[in-house]
């Protein structure tokens, strides 16, 4: 039996860990980088175990490491989580080894489906439906689109789809390069593309008594690059060809059988519309989508793994599905400014009407799994995703409207997030009549599906609201004459000015409060401002604000949309003033690589170094034609955001 | 708890004449204050902009606190003269970085900001309320100097100014210059004498004297730059402490030695938590009568102007043409003197005397809410000793050291505008409602007198008395004591701090009370309280 628990992760999936734990009397020891010292998974685990240094190959990757950890806690099992070494069949072996329970499959089971090339080749001999794979040297024009992968890959890494022959090679390498960093594993195949397929999947759960269940389905086909966002159960395709489902689940029952699998696992298909599908490949842990399955089948999927991982049997099962549910992945990223991930401190996060954190809400509601609370700081260093949304309602429309509607209301503060693209998908048409595939993006546009919620209009009373909320805050924080009348003048000569950023676009709000009220802001009038609610009256429509400022951040959230503004101060301070030309570091991360040197003649669009953060190298490139003549950083070098990396002047000496 | 009651009906037709009246009178104000907000007009508006730099004005808007109250002092000042309204300066109190500071800006939009005698008197005050409260000075400078055309009004007195700065600082309380232009010649003592100067890269100008003045003097070839330019009062001279890149550069750094000034108000802290009046302030435009030989009654306005309407009234039965009392505005602790009828009898006068001697036993600020017609006459009031009682009020006064606040209502005439604290009895600061009115006696009492004493005159010397001649007099005299007695006029003459809406009076009482109190509050001693 189990009796103190070591989370070989981090984020939402070591506190879902952890809340089982806790519901099954078992203690919970956590680990941490560096930068993750203050997280909330340290926070509620009964003991944590420092990993020196931030980097995943420094900390969370460290097999020695966390097995070192589990001993100095005295844990006697290992829940490795998702990602980092949960497909990791060496740490599987070293955590036995050690003679400390795995809470996952053997590791000869992981080690076949590992590879993606050996895992493909068992599924065939199966009688599972697999694409053929394709010789990298073979490929033709007929064969494109083709996907190279990497055969130990997940998560989207070292996968890119290739559309052109000549660029075959290029990827192929790239891919490999990629695999070989991520996963220490170069191997890369190549196989057809399906631009327009449905990714489904069988969660699958065997014990080591023979038992072997297929515990309904997910789709989980709207993507970016290759990366999972929103995920359902059951799949409206399945539902719309319930034909599908047995064969499904028989493919993914034969996949784990063939491997004699134990423990929680993930069969994917890539499917068409007409119902035809094909092995993908066998994730050998618990998934990031599994609150879907649990919401509907009100299974605790890691009770029910760690049960397995005590030798217990699975009980009778498994359960049918009941009503629907959706998961979106919150990410603290920019869907359109090409997904750039985004970091720093998360002033606030909050939900509303969060029926149960970690659990299954009773009966319809919301269920949040969330790696962050407020006041938080979203490092650059791991994955941004901050939580997962999950809706569960009696049917697939009305847990969709829930979902957007709680996201639409959520506050989330101090980091760009894709909550508007989620609340622009859960209520597209498309979606709602279940026509998702892998083309979502493609086919209803990403670039209006990432168009901000709140219009012109909201972000102009946005502004009003804060400029507004200000006010009353100043007011509210005046040494003196704090009661008199905001901005009184006996003499009316100007009125107040706030000025105020949105993107590249900068706001002035101009207003005068009178006896008579809010003056300067046709049809706009002031109900009620204090330094946390500003409603106004639109129209003679009364609009409720809700304002939080931080140093450097006006947050506005309403119906109409979430809005983050940044003051612009009414004085520059010449000494803060950076000389025309400068490149500022867009994000905090490590310079990876410099391509040009001080006195050098650059072109616009040049790349002059490279920078890593979030696990992307983003290029900073020559912002005009001129001189570098300043380059203040070197390769290795760790930069805030901000910072000046180089200066480029136009004039030619 | 004491509530006053209110008898006022917003919807008696004598309600609704007052109101219009008093907004007719409103609207005019308002209208010479935007002929002060409009400085040298559209041309030389245009041109200080083009050359960008920021009005006054903004400049002022710039350096307060964001969402901080501005009182502007003597906006009329000029008024009726020959110069514009508003003497080519701005002055007020403001918030800069959580300090009331006394905020003084020249215009250079009118007439380059040259100083003419309105400038020198309004500049005066301004200086005064800065000492008499305790105020940090900031000045923003761009002045021509002295308009030399009028210069025998001014160089003389003028000297005042720089006396002025450096006695606030002797007397602690620090004084910025924030030079944005020309600050020459005499102008040059302006950062000359003051504690912290800040000078704008490329425009601020101080030396002096000029490059034509050196030449035809020493015969010195020389040019701005090197006689006064910022950069070289940065680098060389001295003169300047801080150099600004440009005006919100200098605004800026004006603003961080606020900040820095390590500024501790030495009067009592207000309370805190206080209500607002229960009585709606609007109500305050309909309670002036239209023809002022009709009294009101005052405790409207107190119940309108002092927190939660709470009103202690001493010596309720005593003299009762006089309400005295205690409240409070703002959180600040205040005695109230009102004017109930008008006339001040013996019995007013000593309850008058005997409460300004207990607010000065309880270090406690007046309030004078002026409706007075005067001290009475009459034989059997100068045979009851009236001069003797007004001038027990009058001594009370002018002795007082608590600091005291004078609002003109109504009326104020006579020595009744002496007794209740009027201009020559330094109030701290003097407000009046656009229904006031102050002169030696009404205009009809006034012309009458005159009618009177020529019709003896002419009687002595066995004249006969032209009855048309006398009726033409009379108009001519009550017209001319009626357009001087009027709150414009006297605002223009510097005799008033300002002409407010009635329905900021708490307000700027609220402002004020905070003022004062930068300053030590402390009544008189000497004597225990005198009964009367």
């Amino acid at each position: 039996m189990i009796t103190r628990l070591l989370v070989a992760n981090r984020g939402e999936i070591a506190r879902r860990v952890f809340r089982t734990c806790r519901t099954l009397g078992i203690a919970t020891v956590a680990v941490y980088s560096d930068a993750d010292a203050d997280a909330p998974h340290v926070r509620e685990a009964d003991a944590a175990v420092r990993l020196p240094g931030t980097a995943p190959a420094d900390t969370y990757l460290r097999a020695d490491l966390l097995v070192a950890a589990a001993r100095t806690a005295g844990a006697d099992a290992v829940h490795p989580g998702y990602g980092f070494l949960s497909e990791n069949a060496g740490f599987a072996r070293a955590v036995t080894d050690a003679g400390l329970t795995w809470v996952g499959p053997p590791a000869a089971a992981i080690e076949r489906m590992g590879s993606k090339v050996e895992a493909k080749r068992i599924m065939a001999e199966a009688g599972v439906p697999v694409l053929s794979e394709l010789d990298s040297d073979a490929v033709t024009e007929a064969d494109l689109p083709v996907l190279v992968k990497a055969s130990a890959g997940g998560g989207g890494r070292g996968m890119r789809v290739v559309r052109s022959l000549d660029e075959l090679a290029e990827q192929v390498d790239g891919a490999r390069a990629e695999a070989e960093s991520a996963f220490g594993d170069g191997t890369v195949f190549v196989e057809p593309y399906l631009a327009t397929g449905r990714h489904i999947e069988v969660q699958v759960m065997c014990d080591a008594h023979g038992a072997v269940w297929a515990v309904g389905e997910r789709e989980c086909s709207i993507q970016r690059r290759h990366q999972k966002i929103v995920e359902e159960s059951p799949s409206p395709l399945v539902e719309r060809r319930p034909e599908m489902r047995e064969e499904l689940f028989d493919a993914a029952r034969d996949a784990a059988k063939a491997i004699g699998y134990v423990g929680a696992g993930t069969v994917e298909f890539l499917a068409d519309d007409s119902g035809r599908f094909y092995f993908l490949e066998m994730n050998t842990r618990l998934q990031v989508e599994h609150p879907v399955t649990e919401c509907v089948t009100g299974l605790d999927l890691v009770g029910l793994q760690l049960g397995i991982a005590e030798g217990r049997p699975l009980p009778a099962g498994p359960p049918p599905s009941l009503g629907h549910a959706i998961e979106v992945r919150l990410y603290a990223e920019n869907p359109a400014q090409d997904w750039r991930p985004h970091s720093g401190t998360l002033h606030r996060f909050e939900v509303p009407g969060v029926g149960a954190e970690f659990t299954i809400p009773l009966g319809t509601g919301i269920r949040l799994d969330s790696g962050v609370e407020s006041g938080d700081v979203v490092s650059p260093h791991y994955d941004p995703m901050l939580a997962k949304v999950i809706s569960v309602a009696p049917t697939r429309d009305v847990a969709a409207r829930a979902l957007a509607s709680a996201l639409t209301r959520a506050r989330i503060h101090g980091v760009t997030t894709n909550r508007d693209l989620l609340v622009r998908i859960l209520t597209h048409p498309a979606f709602l009549a279940g026509d998702t595939d892998t083309a979502f993006f493609d086919t209803h546009d990403l670039g209006t599906l990432a168009t901000p919620l709140a219009d012109d209009d909201a972000v102009r009373l946005s502004a009003l609201a804060a400029a507004l909320a200000d006010a009353a805050a100043n007011r509210a924080a005046a040494r003196v004459q704090g009661r008199l009348p905001s901005g009184w003048r006996n003499v009316v000569a100007a009125p107040q000015r706030k000025r105020f950023t949105h993107g590249t676009a900068e706001h002035e709000v101009t207003y005068r409060l009178t006896r008579d009220g809010l003056t300067g802001q046709d049809g706009v009038d002031l109900v009620t401002a204090t330094p946390d609610t500003v409603v106004l009256d639109v129209a003679g429509l009364r609009r409720r604000f809700d304002v939080a400022a931080y140093p450097g951040l006006s947050c506005v959230d309403s119906p109409l949309g979430s809005v983050a503004l940044v003051p612009v101060g009414r004085f520059t301070d010449p000494a803060a003033q950076v000389a025309a030309g400068s490149l500022l570091a867009p994000m905090p991360g490590t310079v990876v690589r410099v391509a040009a040197a001080v006195g050098d003649e650059v072109r616009t669009g040049q790349p002059l170094l490279w920078l890593e953060a979030m696990k992307m190298q983003h290029q900073v490139n020559a912002p005009a034609d001129g001189v570098l003549t300043e380059l203040g950083v070197a390769a290795g070098d760790q930069v805030e955001v901000g910072r000046v990396l180089a200066v480029v002047s136009k004039e030619v000496p | 708890m004491t509530v006053l009651q209110s008898t006022v009906d917003t919807r008696s037709a004598e309600y609704g004449a007052n109101r219009e009246a008093m907004l007719a009178k409103l609207a005019e104000i308002d209208a010479e204050h935007a002929k002060a907000v409009a400085g040298g007009g559209e041309k030389y508006v245009d041109r200080h902009r083009s050359r960008g730099k920021l009005l006054v004005r903004e400049r002022i808007e710039l350096l307060l606190d964001p969402d901080s109250p501005f009182l502007e002092l003597s906006p009329l000042a000029a008024w009726g003269s020959d110069y514009r309204v508003g003497a080519s300066v701005v002055t007020g109190i403001g918030v800069v970085e959580g300090v009331e500071c006394l905020i003084c800006g020249s215009d250079p939009t009118v007439k380059g900001g040259a100083s003419n005698p309105w400038t020198a008197k309004k500049s005066f005050r301004a200086a005064d309320i800065a000492a008499q409260n305790g105020l940090p000075t900031i000045n923003l400078v761009e002045s021509g100097g002295a308009d030399l055309p009028t210069q025998k009004e001014i160089f003389i007195p003028g000297g005042r100014i720089f006396r002025d700065l450096t006695r606030a600082s002797a007397a602690r309380t620090p004084t910025v210059a924030l030079v944005f232009g020309n600050s020459t010649a005499g102008g040059a003592y302006l950062p000359g004498m003051s504690d912290y100067v800040v000078m704008v890269k490329e425009r601020a100008k101080v030396f002096l004297g000029g490059p034509p003045l050196v030449k035809m003097a020493t015969g010195e070839e020389s040019d701005d730059e090197s006689l006064g330019g910022a950069e070289m009062h940065a680098r060389t001279s001295g003169l300047a402490d801080y150099l600004a890149a440009d005006e919100q550069d200098a605004i800026r750094i004006g603003r961080r030695i606020v900040a820095r000034l390590n500024w501790r108000k030495q009067g009592p802290a207000p309370d805190e938590d206080y209500a607002e009046p229960r009585y709606d302030p609007e109500d305050l435009l309909g309670i002036v009568p239209t023809d002022l030989k009709t009294p009101f009654d005052p405790r409207e306005v107190i119940a309108r102007i002092v927190d939660g309407s709470d009103f202690d009234e001493f010596k309720p039965l005593y003299g009762t043409s006089l309400v005295t009392g205690w409240a409070r505005v703002h959180g600040y602790p205040v005695g109230v003197l009102a004017n109930a009828r008008g006339v001040l009898f013996s019995e007013e006068s000593q309850k008058a005397a005997q409460f300004i001697q207990l607010a000065n036993q309880i270090d406690t600020p007046l309030l004078f809410l002026h409706n007075t017609t005067g001290y009475m006459v009459g034989k059997e009031y100068e045979q009851g000793g009236i001069i003797k009682h007004g001038a027990m009020m009058i001594n009370a006064v002018s002795n007082s050291r608590v600091p005291h606040l004078s609002i003109l209502m109504g009326a104020s005439y006579g020595a009744g505008h002496y007794g209740m604290c009027g201009r020559a009895y330094d109030p701290r600061f003097l407000f009046a409602w656009p229904s006031a009115k102050s002169a030696v006696m009404g205009p009809q009492q006034l012309a009458g007198v005159l009618s009177i004493v020529a019709r003896q005159a002419a009687a002595g010397r066995g004249q006969d008395y032209s009855e048309e001649h006398d009726a033409a007099m009379r108009a001519m005299v009550e017209n001319q004591i009626e357009a001087e007695s009027l709150p414009i006029f006297l605002s223009g003459m510097l005799y008033d701090d300002g002409i407010i809406d009635p329905r900021d009076t708490r307000t700027v009482l609220g402002l004020c009370l905070s003022t004062i109190h930068n300053g030590p509050i402390s009544g008189a001693g000497g004597f225990g309280v005198f009964r009367m």
